[in-house]
């Protein structure tokens, strides 16, 4: 692409419209097959089987969550532990200072508060997002991606990138059209 | 979110049978983008802002005064703001229970009441924070609640139920916030793809973040949804347990008693699901919403009435046998005080309402008529809110030492502000009907016949490369 003259817009890849969601799936999983990595697909709604289509392993987000509450725990333990034994003793009724029972419903809200927020942050983290600006959105019928509409897109970054085969390839897929989606 | 489980023994559908992809999309993004504002919005807006601008006077005039304009004082400190208070965060329970563990439950019906009664749960705990911050006398000082590092020296009381409830309901709060945000980001993005305007597209643009519908984007969303519901699950039993530890860990007689949390929790998510009827109700019929929120859903929630009606009456039944087979003069006192003393004819209309009213629930008759519907919850809502004064009030006037007895009445400002707060729910709830997508458009997709054909479900495994879960 270097040999590009400047002025023009580089392409980010190519994008194929689907009508049905399994179509979609089909594709995505021929396309893996074709030798293809660096895709993405686009749906109004969650397709279960599609990420194993387009090869994504897993997620970290689970691990995020369970390292963001056990902080919370521990902060909100440790602040209570604190400030009752050292901090600020307060001998009641000659109970103990650190009476742990009495710590369970805090310790308790703050470890789910810190999970959630950290379930919330890192999802959007791992995402990406908030994401003002994306090159797909400037394909023209891309809106009907939160309508009813399903894209698979086929990167430039690709290692068996060619525009002329790979739309070659998509429209073999059964798309409905492929564009050309500008950097 | 899998749609496509197969219907549990026949009844009404989940939606109407001819919807798309589009049509569910167009009807519902259409609420919110319809440039025409109808009448009833108007008027409805009109008569809750009214009572919004009630409860600021309200709120102003106590600032000026001090509680003294209320009815509290010895013996009962306690009166409508504590009774509102637990009232208000009882009807935001049902909110979470739709979405949460009705997620984890996979109960598809769920998904047309969920965000309405999200938004629900945020607003009743708007309204329910309120009352424990106008009660401290000195609102400005509320922050001195929360643990920071100040010149005091001071530490909230680890072990007092209030302390704790300050951290339940924020967390409660924040939570329930988390959860409604995320599960409005992919129909953000519809709204903002929809909208023709530029200033809903700057709007929705900027709420939905970019959010393009990636297939990895979802991946990471629904786990981080699914592990969402799994907090918020025992987030919201926590949150009326510790409301009632505020009653449980006094020794009052009444209050001393461990059959509280349970009986709370379902007398919250009672009072909740009334709410969510009475709200569901109106709103079907006049935006015509008939083919999403359907008969099978205010049955189901029928039927959940019913069954929590029938633990809290249980709870009733329990509180007078304990108090008796207790043996303890003071309790003993209480029960027969709740039924023959000042305040008997609050105490059996409670009875009335919170355990006749819902019987009639056994009737498919009653259960497929919406407007038997509306009046039931109507009746639920007010015996809830009764309960809570029998609690608060009863057990607080005439405790251990008859010369110390006393009653309370509740004067014009415990009224305007109580009413006042309904007035801010609902205008709350106008906004949001308004501005924001009632009905979760995304999953509404799901349940749509085309899904239903194309196997939305968990598909067969096809592939050994990826390994969800």
């Amino acid at each position: 692409m270097s040999a590009q003259p400047i002025h023009l817009p580089r392409v980010y890849g190519l994008l194929a419209e689907f009508e049905r969601p399994e179509e979609l799936v089909e594709a995505a999983r021929r396309a893996r097959e074709a030798g293809y990595r660096k895709m993405d697909a686009y749906t109004p709604f969650p397709i279960h089987g599609l990420s194993d289509a387009l090869g994504f392993r897993g997620t970290k987000l689970p691990l995020v969550v369970l390292t963001g509450g056990l902080i919370g725990c521990a902060t909100a333990l440790g602040m209570q532990w604190f400030s009752a034994t050292i901090h600020y003793p307060l001998n009641v009724g000659g109970k103990p200072l650190a009476s742990w029972p009495s710590f369970v419903p805090i310790t308790f809200e703050l470890t789910v508060l810190f999970a959630a927020v950290s379930a919330v942050l890192g999802m959007l983290g791992m995402n990406g997002l908030p994401m003002p600006y994306h090159p797909v959105f400037n394909a023209p019928r891309f809106a009907f991606a939160s309508r009813d509409r399903f894209f698979l897109c086929i990167e430039a970054g690709d290692k068996l990138f060619d525009t002329a085969k790979t739309r070659a390839f998509l429209d073999s897929l059964g798309a409905r059209e492929v564009v050309e989606v500008e950097e | 979110m899998s749609g496509a489980v197969q219907h549990g023994g026949g009844g009404p559908p989940v939606i109407e049978p001819g919807h798309t992809y589009a049509s569910v999309t167009d009807k519902i993004s259409s609420i919110v983008l319809s440039r025409r504002t109808p009448m009833f919005w108007v008027f409805g807006f009109f008569a809750s802002f009214t009572l919004t601008m009630v409860l600021l006077y309200s709120i102003g005039y106590l600032l000026a005064k001090g509680i003294g304009i209320w009815g509290v004082n010895q013996p009962v400190g306690w009166g409508f703001a504590i009774i509102n208070f637990v009232w208000w965060i009882g009807i935001g329970h049902a909110g979470t229970l739709i979405s949460a563990i009705l997620l984890l439950l996979r109960q598809e019906w769920r998904t047309s009441i969920n965000r309405f009664a999200e938004a629900m749960t945020l607003f009743a705990v708007a309204c329910a924070g309120l009352f424990p911050l106008l009660h401290m006398g000195r609102p400005w000082l509320a922050y001195w609640l929360l643990p920071y590092p100040n010149t005091m020296a001071l530490w909230p009381q680890w072990r007092s139920p209030l302390v704790w409830d300050v951290f339940a309901v924020s967390t409660y709060a924040s939570v329930s916030l988390l959860f409604w945000f995320v599960g409005m980001i992919p129909d953000l993005a519809t709204l903002r793809d929809r909208a023709k305007r530029k200033g809903f597209q700057i709007f929705y643009g900027m709420l939905a973040m970019g959010w393009r519908g990636s297939a990895l984007h979802w991946y990471r969303y629904e786990t981080a949804y699914l592990l969402l519901a799994g907090l918020a699950t025992p987030l919201v039993i926590s949150v009326h347990t510790v409301v009632s530890f505020d009653f449980t860990i006094g020794i009052i007689p009444g209050w001393h008693s461990t059959i509280f949390p349970p009986y709370f929790v379902a007398g919250a998510i009672y009072a909740g699901f009334a709410m969510v009827l009475l709200l569901a109700i109106p709103l079907r019929k006049v935006y015509g919403l008939e083919d999403f929120i359907t008969m099978r859903h205010l049955q189901n929630m029928a039927k959940i009435l019913l069954a929590t009606g029938l633990i809290v009456g249980y709870g009733y039944v329990i509180e007078a046998f304990m108090a008796w087979y207790s043996a303890n003069p003071y309790e003993k006192y209480m029960i027969g005080n709740r039924m023959r003393g000042p305040y008997a004819p609050i105490y059996w209309s409670l009875m009335l309402c919170n355990i006749v009213a819902p019987q009639f629930l056994w009737l498919k008759r009653v259960r497929s008529s919406p407007p038997a519907l509306f009046g039931i919850a109507v009746v639920v809502s007010i015996g809830m809110w009764l309960e809570r004064f029998v609690i608060v009030v009863t057990s607080l006037h005439r405790d251990f030492l008859p010369s110390s007895w006393g009653m309370y009445y509740p004067t014009i400002w415990d009224w305007s502000t109580f009413v006042g707060t309904i007035g801010l729910f609902l205008a709350l709830m106008f906004l949001f009907i308004r501005f924001l997508p009632m009905i979760s458009i995304f999953e509404m997709r799901t349940l749509v016949p085309e899904a239903r054909q194309a196997g939305m479900q968990p598909v067969p495994e096809h592939s050994v490369a990826g390994d969800e879960g």
